[in-house]
């Protein structure tokens, strides 16, 4: 029970910090900012250049890249570095499209995708091409059969990410990209939150295109990649320089890129050790929960998840309010309520699952990570139900929306 | 000499004024220590069995919900309690404005406003304001609900 009597218990509790939102960012690695160092000061070459420091720039950016392909079981001129996960899907998505306005104007993809593709689609319904948004069952999965329905013969393009960043829901993008090159249409999956915590082969998954981030995987931020397979056209999003393969104009961000290949080298040499240790952890968490803290729904697919993420709708609380209280024992999370967005608007995806506004309002998601500890991890199920029990006493009775 | 030290006093006040409402946070918290005080610790909290007047403001929908319950007695608001579902600004500024309220007669609680809410709070950001609209409505509507019941 949380019962915070005086200032000086707050700044105590306050030294304690959790960070339980990794699906936002994660905390750089050790390793990782070592391996940077060096291009900043000694190795700052332009690789574009010929002489010496170019070269050496030039084979530190070669290297990430070959890491970053063998991740995926790609080729390495299959990938396209970018600032990030965001351009990488508006690489993909616009880069295909324009690419290939020719064949066709439609697309098909889902009512849970990241804002980042979600945003795009907007923007290219605006300029005449058709979208389709398939929508997700209870668990915010997508049905193969719905992506299939949804093919016609002027569809250029499906997007679907391979995991859902608030609810952690897989897709089955082996089945999706068998539909799609069945049919012969190009398939776009955003795995930003699934590269290096699932595997992931683009042949097994039939997949065209695939966008990845550094900085949820412990890279720095400002730097991602694409993943074009050869042979599919796309237009770039800006002019200038033939870098990128004549995808990507612009200088290399050199000790981005050979922080992210680093951070990827670690995640893909940890990944199977890290997800049987944070599946564990995070089915504590869930169980805990669900036994000590009544009216509470669990968000996602109970199995079929990331196997860091935690995703939860609280009846009689609203999320900003758990995740101050939450802030003020050290605990670090997210939430999905519209009280907490910057426009005032509920998580489209938990709108998506079931179209109740007041559930998104409620909601919780504490996402782990490398740094995640099973102690953190118990403190969290120790304090929680008490945040929860301290707000609902706050909370008025209103008959099927608060009551339990 | 002394007018002048008037004036400059006016001026200053309205300048702490401005912006204490419009955004007095640091930039490593979202809300001001009275807010998070409030929302910790809220004043008032609770319901009144037999209140004289409820109010209430604001959906579920929306994500922020108040009610607010009234005693009166001789026209004052003897006491008056609230329960809210929402944010920190939306508790906090339900908490404040209960303090506001209690001891004043009906008419003076009518006159309080948002904006006092929020600078009693020393201010909320500017996408949280409309919480301290909802108090005071709240407020609003308790004391409409009463007057309608004791329209003698």
């Amino acid at each position: 029970m949380i019962c915070v009597k005086n200032k000086n218990e707050i700044q105590l509790q306050k030294k304690k910090r959790i960070y339980l939102d990794y699906a936002a960012t994660a905390p750089v690695r050790k390793e990782v900012v070592k391996e940077m160092l060096p291009y900043f000061s000694d190795k700052f070459g332009n690789p574009s250049s010929l002489h010496s420091f170019g070269l050496e720039a030039k084979a530190a950016v070669s290297n990430a890249r070959k890491t970053i392909a063998n991740v995926i079981n790609a080729e390495e001129d299959e990938i396209i570095f970018t600032s990030g996960g965001t351009e990488s899907d508006n690489l993909a998505i616009k880069g295909v499209a324009y690419a290939n306005k020719d064949k066709g104007n439609h697309i098909i993809t889902s009512k849970i995708e990241h804002h980042a593709v979600l945003n795009t689609m907007k923007e290219l319904e605006k300029e005449g091409f058709k979208v389709t948004y398939i929508p997700v069952d209870k668990y915010g999965q997508v049905n193969p059969k719905d992506v299939e329905n949804a093919i016609t013969d002027d569809t250029i393009l499906i997007s679907i990410m391979h995991a859902n960043n608030e609810i952690g829901t897989i897709q089955p993008i082996s089945q999706i990209g068998k539909i799609a090159k069945k049919n012969d249409v190009i398939f776009h999956t955003d795995a930003v939150q699934s590269f290096c915590h699932l595997p992931i082969d683009v042949d097994k998954f039939n997949v065209d295109l695939l966008s990845v981030s550094s900085h949820k995987i412990g890279g720095p931020k400002g730097v991602g990649a694409l993943y074009v397979r050869k042979g599919i056209p796309i237009k770039p999003l800006f002019n200038g320089g033939p870098h990128e393969f004549n995808k990507r104009a612009g200088t290399e961000n050199v000790p981005g890129i050979v922080g992210f290949g680093k951070a990827a080298e670690i995640a893909s040499k940890e990944m199977k050790k890290e997800s049987v240790r944070l599946t564990r952890l995070r089915d504590r968490l869930i169980n805990s929960i669900i036994s000590s803290i009544p009216g509470v729904r669990l968000n996602g697919h109970p199995k079929n998840r990331l196997p860091n993420n935690v995703n939860f709708s609280f009846i009689g609380v609203e999320g900003e309010a758990m995740l101050l209280m939450l802030d003020s024992l050290g605990i670090a999370a997210s939430t999905g309520s519209a009280c907490s967005s910057h426009d005032l608007s509920p998580s489209h995806v938990l709108l998506a699952l079931d179209p109740d506004p007041v559930k998104a309002h409620g909601s919780l998601r504490f996402t782990l990570g490398h740094e995640t500890t099973e102690e953190e991890i118990n403190y969290v199920i120790k304090m929680l139900p008490g945040v929860v029990e301290k707000i609902r006493k706050i909370t008025p009775r209103i008959e099927g929306v608060t009551t339990i | 000499m002394a007018k002048k030290k008037t004036n400059v006093k006016i001026k200053n006040s309205n300048k702490k004024k401005s912006s204490s409402i419009s955004n007095n946070v640091t930039n490593s918290s979202l809300y001001t220590e009275k807010v998070m005080e409030h929302f910790m610790n809220p004043h008032n909290m609770g319901e009144i069995q037999n209140a004289d007047a409820v109010g209430e403001a604001g959906n579920p929908v929306c994500g922020d919900v108040m009610f607010l319950y009234l005693k009166v007695k001789n026209n004052r608001i003897e006491d008056i309690k609230f329960k809210t579902l929402g944010c920190a600004a939306a508790i906090a500024t339900s908490s404040m404005v209960t303090d506001i309220a209690k001891g004043k007669t009906l008419d003076e609680a009518l006159k309080i406003t948002n904006k006092q809410v929020a600078e009693e709070l020393g201010g909320l950001p500017g996408v949280k304001m409309h919480c301290s609209v909802l108090a005071q409505q709240a407020l609003k509507n308790a004391i409409e609900n009463y007057r309608k019941k004791h329209k003698n």
